[in-house]
């Protein structure tokens, strides 16, 4: 939020305590910088550990080495899906308590979230090629990521097509609500429909209690993962408040040349 | 050189906006052309753009050397809107006019030094106020040359200080030969201009004359 | 000329313009076809070249009513048309920086919507090959039907009707081309050079109809 929308939105708040302390886009800005390198340096050390532990990790006996794009498929996945929660948290701080920051939160969090959607495609038709025989099958989960993805790319689009920040804000948070309380109904109408047509070509696999072998890398690289959102997601606000800055600072430089 | 209107009329679909209109302007001469709401100000200086067919008579300039080219291609045209973009920057916009157009006379930084805005070029045009753009459009005009200007209400969203300064570069133009069709509600502070009074607009339909005349002050 | 390509693309390109929003649109409407006739790979592959033609299309349509509109409300369109340029060449320009800006991503795309739709190789490279041959001579014809509704305030749908029945041929030659490729008897070239034939034609004919039409929207 730049200085002066803030200011224009609600006259001078009342001296603020806790986490409003950090509504002031410049105290944030102070925590982003302060925190910022330790939360890199956790990331890279749970990727060193994730990443040694997945190619330490024992061959699958039906996947066999392509069981390791499982340990970067699943947390993509999962992110996916923290992610859209996090927006959605962050749309109902723009509608209902009007936090400041907020509206950065969503609009910096809604890149990275296509990302690892991005990332969970890509990976999971990579690792269909060898086991299904082909790059892409309408499985449920496959789809209602990809479906997920469109909503990520829907409100990035609405995001980029408002110039004012202020009026943008609300119609992302309203648009992320609705498709947050509309994800399970989607989730649940697309596996009814996979099960309606259960495509005869695709092998499935049952799911066997996972092994602790596989089990261990794959939440070091969730931990990694979320870390690695986290790092992300407070260098893409930090670079949203200072562009917000720019913007006003060059409406003020267009009102003061007479 | 010579701008001359012979027995005009224009209509606009059914409607015969003027008719019987002539004039003449000579190199270095303004025409301001008054009249109240409706009149056809900005109907005759569209009609000089080439964007309506008169009915009758025509509009040509004379006393030019080389091929012959349409009037148009003669004119800078600076309507209501200023034609400009707002997600560009200053500086974008102009010097796309200023590669598009051809016959480059000045440089954009010149040009907005003379309409009072130096140093905004890289502000994108949706941050400026309504003057401000009015003004980077009056910028355009001087990136090219041109012998004839249309203007349609150039001062409006203008305030004291630039419409004067507006007044030097019309000055300036006028020196240099220019020819300049204004239609205006306010004086341009131009001290020897001719006067064109566009009367009430015509009953509709028309088909008796007199909607317009000429009253040279010279 | 330059100059008015680059601007375009510019625009195209910038905050507030949407040249992404076509390929998602595209994806929109190919992911939307399994769920309406069923997730059978076999049946996805046959209709493949359909499907990606038809999202191609619809995605072309989209953005056409901004192709002349933005510049007739803010008083560009009259200044462009009265410089020596010839109006038909202006219209060209705009068109190909369209195209550009909207039609060449989703071309890029469509390899891999291909592949949501389990094409082969093949039918993909064919699909890709026709849609860039045939996608431009939608922005053309479109260029036309942008002019004419160039006044009107919601004029997006009144091209779109316009518009498709005037494509119906790069449709028809689109497809069967990208068929021909893969299905053994049909042939792959005659409709291929009928598809170019009909790009380049419209090239020259929308063009010029739609200087014609922008010189009568300005007044």
């Amino acid at each position: 939020m730049s200085d002066i929308s803030a200011k224009s939105r609600r006259p001078a708040p009342p001296k603020p305590a806790s986490i409003w302390d950090y509504a002031n886009p410049t105290r944030f800005l102070g925590l982003a910088n302060a925190v910022l390198p330790w939360l890199a340096g956790a990331m890279a050390l749970a990727f060193a550990a994730g990443l040694w532990l997945s190619f330490t990790a024992p061959e699958d006996y039906q996947q066999g080495r392509s069981v390791l794009i499982m340990f970067i498929h699943v947390p993509a996945a999962w992110l996916s899906m923290m992610c859209y929660s996090v927006m959605a948290l962050a749309g109902l701080g723009t509608l209902v308590w009007r936090h400041p920051l907020a509206d950065v939160s969503l609009r910096a969090a809604a890149p990275i979230g296509a990302a690892f959607t991005f990332l969970a495609l890509v990976t999971g038709s990579l690792w269909g090629k060898p086991m299904w025989g082909t790059w892409w099958v309408w499985d449920a989960r496959l789809t209602s990521v990809l479906v997920l993805f469109i909503i990520y790319m829907g409100i990035i689009a609405l995001a980029r097509a408002i110039e004012d920040p202020l009026t943008a804000a609300r119609s992302l948070a309203i648009v992320t609500l609705v498709g947050f309380v509309n994800i399970p109904i989607i989730k649940f109408s697309v596996d009814w429909w996979n099960t309606l047509h259960q495509p005869a070509s695709v092998s499935r696999f049952g799911r066997p209690a996972m092994d602790a072998a596989f089990l261990h890398p794959l939440l070091t690289m969730a931990l990694a993962y979320t870390l690695l959102f986290f790092t992300l997601h407070l260098m893409a606000m930090r670079n949203e408040i200072l562009r917000r800055r720019v913007r006003s600072m060059r409406m003020m430089a267009a009102r003061e040349a007479s | 050189m010579q701008l001359v209107a012979e027995n005009l009329a224009v209509d606009r679909g059914e409607r015969r906006i003027f008719e019987g209109l002539s004039f003449s302007v000579a190199a270095g001469m303004a025409l301001v052309v008054t009249g109240p709401n409706g009149a056809g100000k900005s109907t005759l200086i569209k009609a000089i753009a080439g964007f309506l067919t008169p009915s009758a008579g025509a509009i040509r300039l004379d006393g030019l050397t080389g091929e012959a080219r349409p009037v148009r291609e003669h004119c800078h045209y600076l309507a209501h809107d200023n034609a400009l973009k707002s997600q560009l920057t200053v500086d974008e916009n102009l010097s796309f006019w200023w590669q598009f157009m051809g016959a480059p006379r000045a440089n954009i930084e010149e040009a907005l030094e003379r309409v009072g805005l130096p140093g905004i070029g890289e502000l994108p045009v949706g941050y400026l106020s309504a003057g401000q753009k009015r003004r980077v459009a009056i910028a355009r005009l001087l990136l090219n040359e041109r012998p004839v200007w249309l203007v349609d209400e150039p001062t409006s969203a203008l305030d004291k200080a630039s419409e004067t300064r507006f007044a030097e570069l019309v000055h300036e133009h006028l020196d240099r030969g220019g020819i300049i069709v204004a239609a205006t509600h306010q004086a341009l502070g131009l001290k020897d201009a001719q006067s064109l009074g566009m009367g009430t607009p015509l009953p509709n339909p028309s088909p008796q004359g007199g909607g317009a005349h000429e009253s040279p002050t010279t | 000329m330059m100059a008015l390509f680059a601007r375009e693309l510019k625009l195209a390109t910038r905050v507030g313009a949407g040249a992404m929003t076509g390929v998602l649109f595209f994806l929109a409407v190919v992911t939307v076809v399994p769920f309406a006739v069923g997730p059978d790979l076999n049946l996805l592959a046959r209709i493949g070249p359909a499907v990606l033609w038809i999202g191609a299309l619809l995605a072309s349509l989209l953005g056409l009513d901004r192709l002349f509109q933005q510049d007739r409300e803010d008083g560009s369109l009259a200044i462009l048309l009265m410089s020596e340029h010839p109006s038909a060449l202006i219209v060209f320009v705009k068109c190909l920086a369209h195209w550009a800006a909207t039609g060449l991503p989703l071309i890029v795309a469509a390899p891999i919507f291909g592949l949501f739709l389990n094409m082969e190789a093949k039918a993909i490279a064919a699909t890709v090959a026709t849609l860039a041959v045939g996608t431009p001579a939608i922005t053309f014809i479109g260029a036309v039907g942008a002019a004419v509704t160039v006044t009107l305030a919601r004029g997006g749908l009144i091209i779109a009707i316009l518009v498709l029945p005037l494509v119906l041929p790069s449709l028809i030659f689109g497809v069967a081309a990208s068929y021909g490729a893969v299905e053994d008897p049909a042939p792959f070239t005659q409709p291929f050079i009928m598809l170019t034939a009909v790009t380049l034609f419209l090239a020259v004919l929308g063009p010029l109809a739609a200087g014609f039409a922008l010189k009568h929207a300005i007044d």
